[in-house]
């Protein structure tokens, strides 16, 4: 099983799950966060005075796959988050050891 | 502050003509129920400016952990001095100061002795005139608190507020509105540019550099947290403003109709001014900018508003909106001052600016009312810096005084743990937001 981890532009986020519902995905979480990359911030001006802002909104969207979805997730979330602008943002896979659906205690590939 | 002389004069010789007809005695006064339904009206609106209006403006410009203190001591302000105008401000403003009287009223009216529901002044009730000049006086202090917003202590704050309404603002507003010395030297303030925004821009000035930078001014950022309800406060001043400056005529004549139009004209022209010159010198035209050239405009049209014509209120909007530009977003910046939400780049600049233009557009030829006989444009203009300077001095050394004996008592500032945790939580142990 692999956790994915997408940083994408917020106006993106229903897409994103659009197709990720698409090709199978069950359950995906979603939170606002911020950051900077390649991208870097952006300048705000009041009265004069000027502020870097270094940390830009984005949205996390992390998602529990099992081995054989994941090209598939990948292809989806780069498919639906890509404006092609740099900012886009990017995507991390990391191994997940195990999963519990609480209610049942199922656990595994099976609690996905 | 006063009807009109064409409209006492119109008044006092239908009053004779009449006379013998009606058998009426000498002229007395007698209730206008036209003028006392517009002045209930602008009394409204003057409070209402403050709060909600001011409170809005500066709390949307200060961080989000605290907006609440900024709208604590508008509304504190606004009960405080309801009293003690009432206890003394009133009296001193408003009344016969015997020997004194160039200075400072008297105290014939303290805890208003002797105004009931008949005494009249002018044509409009007592009541109604004291209440409408109490929201001036509520008004004033409430301007300084953007000077030194995030970091003063409540008790301080009220301290301070209270003695300077009675040391500085009764006094100045007798000098001008009360029959005092600027009275008599034919100054023009017609609504309170040297009385209300000069008086509290300076003040705030002063303020500002006696208790210092914030925390981390000028490199941390300090954005304003949220702008729609620093929009929602200037539209409301805006409108409010109409009480203000139109209510200053204390008639619902024609003076009171120009003091409506230049108002409009100027404000707009303002906001327009700065909004370009930001447009022009930053590349793009910003909300906060629009809303505090037209700030900038009221301000500077208030002397102005009932003596000038349509094209005095042009350019005494384009003049503010420059101005109070450069000196909110240059100014500040190179002299190195933490007047957190400019109170003495809106008000004082805009202030004096109007005072100053106040006496060029009185004059005819620019379609003002015109001068008083035999008063040129250059000696009037020369009346109104002297205006300007003895309220801008006056305060300055009052306020001075007055800040250096509660820092040495009470103490002026929060602790630095307090200011990096917000005045809300430290001082009134509440958040603005709970999301």
């Amino acid at each position: 099983m692999k956790l994915v981890m997408a940083i994408i532009k917020p106006p993106k986020l229903d897409s994103v799950r659009e197709a990720l519902s698409k090709v199978g995905v069950q359950g995906v979480t979603a939170t606002e966060v911020r950051g900077f990359g390649r991208q870097k911030g952006h300048t705000e001006l009041y009265r004069g005075a000027e502020y870097v802002v270094d940390f830009l909104p984005k949205i996390k969207v992390e998602a529990a796959v099992s081995d054989e979805l994941l090209d598939k997730v990948l292809e989806a979330i780069r498919g639906a988050a890509n404006i092609g602008k740099i900012g886009d943002g990017k995507i991390f896979v990391g191994e997940l050891q195990d999963a519990v659906r609480i209610r049942t205690g199922e656990a595994g590939p099976d609690a996905l | 502050m006063h009807k009109s002389t064409s409209h006492l004069q119109a008044t006092v010789f239908a009053v004779a003509a009449l006379s013998p007809v009606l058998g009426l005695a000498d002229e007395t006064p007698t209730l206008d129920s036209g003028d006392t339904a517009w002045m209930l009206t602008s009394t409204a609106l003057v409070l209402f400016m403050t709060i909600p209006g001011l409170a809005l403006f500066y709390a949307g410009m200060v961080r989000s952990k605290n907006v609440l203190s900024v709208l604590m001591q508008c509304f504190a302000i606004t009960a405080m001095v309801t009293i003690l105008w009432v206890v003394a401000g009133y009296s001193m403003a408003f009344t016969d100061g015997g020997t004194l009287h160039a200075w400072v009223g008297g105290l014939d009216k303290a805890f208003l002795a002797g105004i009931t529901a008949d005494t009249l002044s002018g044509s409009i009730p007592e009541t109604v005139f004291m209440t409408f000049q109490m929201t001036f006086a509520i008004i004033t202090p409430a301007l300084i608190v953007g000077a030194f917003a995030e970091r003063m202590k409540f008790s301080a704050l009220l301290w301070f507020m209270g003695l300077w309404l009675l040391v500085v603002y009764a006094p100045v507003a007798h000098w001008v509105w009360g029959g005092g010395w600027l009275a008599d030297k034919g100054v023009l303030d017609f609504a309170g540019g040297t009385v209300v925004h000069i008086n509290a821009g300076i003040a705030g000035l002063v303020a500002a550099l006696m208790l210092g930078k914030r925390k981390g001014f000028p490199t941390t950022a300090m954005p304003p947290h949220n702008l729609a309800f620093t929009v929602v406060g200037a539209s409301m001043l805006w409108v409010g403003w109409f009480g203000f400056n139109a209510g200053s005529e204390l008639a619902a004549d024609g003076t009171a109709g120009m003091a409506m139009a230049v108002t409009q004209i100027a404000t707009a022209m303002a906001a327009l001014t700065w909004m370009f010159a930001e447009w022009i010198s930053h590349s793009k035209p910003s909300v906060l900018g629009i809303a505090s050239g037209a700030v900038a405009g009221l301000v500077a049209i208030t002397p102005a508003s009932g003596t000038a014509g349509p094209m005095g209120a042009l350019l005494i909007g384009l003049a503010a909106g420059l101005l109070c530009f450069l000196a909110a977003t240059k100014l500040k910046r190179a002299m190195g001052y933490d007047d957190s939400l400019d109170v003495f780049g809106v008000h004082a600049v805009g202030g004096i600016v109007g005072a100053i233009l106040t006496g060029v557009c009185a004059d005819a030829s620019l379609g003002g009312v015109g001068l008083a006989e035999g008063v040129s444009i250059s000696a009037q203009v020369v009346t109104q810096i002297v205006g300007v300077a003895a309220t801008a001095i006056y305060t300055a050394v009052a306020s001075y005084i007055l800040l250096k004996v509660l820092d040495l008592t009470l103490g002026l500032r929060v602790d630095e743990e307090q200011e990096t945790a917000g005045l809300d939580i430290a001082l009134h142990d509440e958040r603005g937001y709970s999301l």
